[in-house]
């Protein structure tokens, strides 16, 4: 029962690593940039849904619309003022902008709200569930942040595939040059994609955090990281990818703290990734890249 | 004097300015006009300089991106620090002792730097990134989970924690899992990390300027094309991360003899160390080996000299970080440069091209 338990709590982690790479792998997939920033966007969600809700004494609901709000707006003003300029030039300057913006964030929130931690009361109000009579319990978070996941996943594809916009976001992460020349205004649509990014992080922050209760301006980083390496894992750019990848991460995670040794579950989760890369350089659902002469 | 080439004399720059940064440095220290604070800066400042100048060989000269530089950095420092431990007792003079330590430095990270090359050879780019970034938190987190103790017996290895180590009475515990090493000697000074920097510059500038390093470049420029005409691409990029992971190393053994306390934590060693030496490298020029010395230096004094500004001081250093990137690579702002360039107002000329 414990391997069951284990199991249902690492998929849990690993939706909402799903639900952060989703906003890296179609950042990256569109602007070709590693947004290191997309971590702190998490931090900046979860303090506005604490705020709101522990704070002012909101409604929980309120908390997490605020939050959406505030990271979609962060992420396009993020998007316009550091990214938009930098369009032109090289991979490695817009790495170091993003990093940039990254401190930037941790600092704001360090001055804010201090470097003692916070402890998130959850926002979701689902009961645990008790399965196989009281000895296997679900908690009410892991039911959620599955559901949301689940959701987030199947409404992204559609968009991505039914939608003109979406199309355009195809279009646009296909050959930029093109769509431009086809009349898709491709400013306007990696804004977009900023925008559902940084959406996405809000979301995920919340379910962190009233999963891992403790608020401090560092937490984004560490799941940043990780989720990226989610994305790498299911190839970067691919939206079914980034979600087997997340789970995936989470599941090795999980087990390995429970079976082999808590302090050496990050060494095995990159160790996995580099066996994964070795074999399969472009990630699980990657297109191999051909080169040309 | 006249038959010097262009490629000399700019190397003859950087190490003078390298020399005359010592000098002055020197001077201020000997006749007490630096605070304490800042003298206590200056190994961690050649730590940087030699980290910068390193990770430049594997971004600049072979053109590919690492994020885990801080990881070779890791392994040096604690071979070292581990060697030193262990020599401690015995009679051998600090000086020796601490040559040896940062050959064993070197050594040790030339092969770390040999096995995460293997995968370089299958990857590119962003996947690069991320494989020496896992292999960086990998090293963090081992030697987290890592204990050694020493006793009449021998070695005694345990991955779990020290009671495991099973050691006689009197043994003593070299490495303490999270706790690390303590009681490193402090072997580690200014001196010998400007004597360290020197060194490096040497062996960066001259295989710069080698047929070896031209080889690399040449990689780095068009791939096919060199492997076209005959260039072993595994020799020589396995050649420009080992000796970039071994010169990392030995930046890792001045940091941990710097320190009578080593530990892997992310402070010391994690990905943020290796963002930072890309910063550096970044902020310097992706190539130019002085342009790395300078903003090592400028960039690790900088938030030293905004203390004053306390608790907003990183928000600064972010906000330059920030602006100097869109400074330097905006169209607009380049654009703005080649109207108001300062060598035409110098000269008087004004600018007449029309853009």
């Amino acid at each position: 029962m414990s391997f069951i338990s284990y199991l249902i709590s690492g998929i849990s982690l690993g939706s909402v690593y799903a639900i952060i790479a989703l906003g890296y792998t179609m950042v990256y997939g569109i602007a070709r940039m590693l947004n290191f920033a997309h971590g702190d966007i998490i931090m900046v969600g979860a303090f506005v849904a604490f705020t709101v809700s522990s704070t002012l004494g909101m409604n929980a609901a309120l908390g997490v619309v605020a939050a959406i709000v505030v990271c979609t707006v962060l992420g396009l003003t993020v998007e316009r003022v550091a990214y938009k300029p930098l369009r032109q030039a090289p991979s490695l300057a817009v790495l170091i902008t993003a990093i940039g913006v990254s401190y930037l964030l941790q600092n704001l929130a360090l001055l804010i709200f201090g470097a003692n931690p916070k402890s998130f009361t959850s926002v979701v109000p689902v009961p645990a569930l008790k399965l196989a009579g009281g000895q296997l319990t679900i908690s009410g978070v892991t039911i959620v942040t599955i559901v949301v996941s689940i959701i987030v996943v199947v409404v992204l594809s559609l968009f991505v595939k039914k939608t003109r916009a979406g199309r355009a976001m195809q279009a646009v992460s296909e050959d930029r040059g093109a769509a431009q020349l086809m009349g898709i205004n491709v400013n306007g649509t990696i804004a977009l994609t900023f925008a559902i990014g940084s959406a996405l992080a809000a979301v995920a922050g919340v379910l962190l955090c009233s999963a891992y209760p403790t608020l401090t301006p560092y937490i984004g980083s560490m799941p940043g990281i990780k989720a990226f390496v989610a994305a790498v894992f299911g190839g970067i750019g691919s939206i079914p990818g980034a979600m087997i990848g997340g789970i995936l991460l989470g599941v090795i995670e999980n087990l390995s703290k429970a079976y082999i040794s808590s302090q050496l579950s990050d060494a095995i989760v990159f160790a996995v990734l580099i066996l994964v890369l070795l074999i399969r350089p472009t990630g699980i659902f990657g297109k191999p890249l051909n080169e040309k002469v | 004097m006249k038959n010097i080439s262009k490629t000399t004399k700019s190397n003859c720059i950087t190490f003078g300015i390298v020399i005359l940064a010592y000098i002055i440095a020197e001077a201020l220290i000997q006749t007490g006009h630096m605070s304490s604070l800042m003298e206590g800066i200056m190994v961690p400042l050649c730590v940087y300089v030699i980290a910068a100048v390193s990770l430049n060989l594997i971004v600049g000269v072979l053109g590919e991106l690492s994020l885990g530089h801080a990881g070779f950095m890791c392994v040096g420092a604690f071979s070292s620090a581990f060697f030193s431990k262990c020599m401690m007792t015995s009679s051998m003079p600090e000086g020796l002792r601490f040559f040896l330590a940062l050959l064993i430095s070197a050594a040790t990270a030339a092969v770390f730097g040999i096995l995460i090359g293997i995968p370089v050879l299958r990857l590119k780019g962003d996947y690069l990134a991320i494989v020496t970034l896992a292999f960086g938190e990998i090293i963090k987190n081992v030697l987290n989970a890592f204990y050694v103790g020493l006793d009449s017996a021998g070695f005694h290895f345990s991955m779990k924690d020290a009671i495991a180590l099973d050691m006689e009475a009197g043994g003593t515990i070299i490495i303490n899992g999270a706790q690390g090493i303590t009681g490193t000697p402090r072997s580690s000074t200014f001196t010998i990390g400007i004597i360290l920097i020197l060194i490096t510059l040497f062996v960066v500038l001259n295989l710069m300027n080698s047929r070896d390093g031209r080889a690399i470049m040449a990689i780095r420029d068009n791939r096919i094309a060199a492997e076209s005409i005959g260039i072993n691409i595994t020799k020589y990029k396995l050649m420009a991360f080992t000796i970039s992971a071994a010169l990392a190393g030995t930046a890792g053994a001045l940091y941990a003899h710097n320190l009578s306390t080593l530990t892997a934590s992310p402070n010391n060693f994690g990905y943020n160390q290796s963002i930072m030496i890309l910063v550096f490298v970044v902020l310097g020029g992706i190539g130019n080996i002085r342009g790395s010395v300078i903003a090592a230096v400028v960039l690790t004094l900088l938030p030293e000299l905004l203390r004053f500004l306390n608790d907003y001081r990183m928000l600064i250093y972010a906000i330059v970080l920030i602006a100097l990137m869109i400074f330097n690579w905006s169209p607009k702002c380049i654009a703005f440069r080649e109207r108001h360039s300062l060598k035409d107002l110098l000269k008087g000329k004004k600018n007449t091209k029309e853009v």
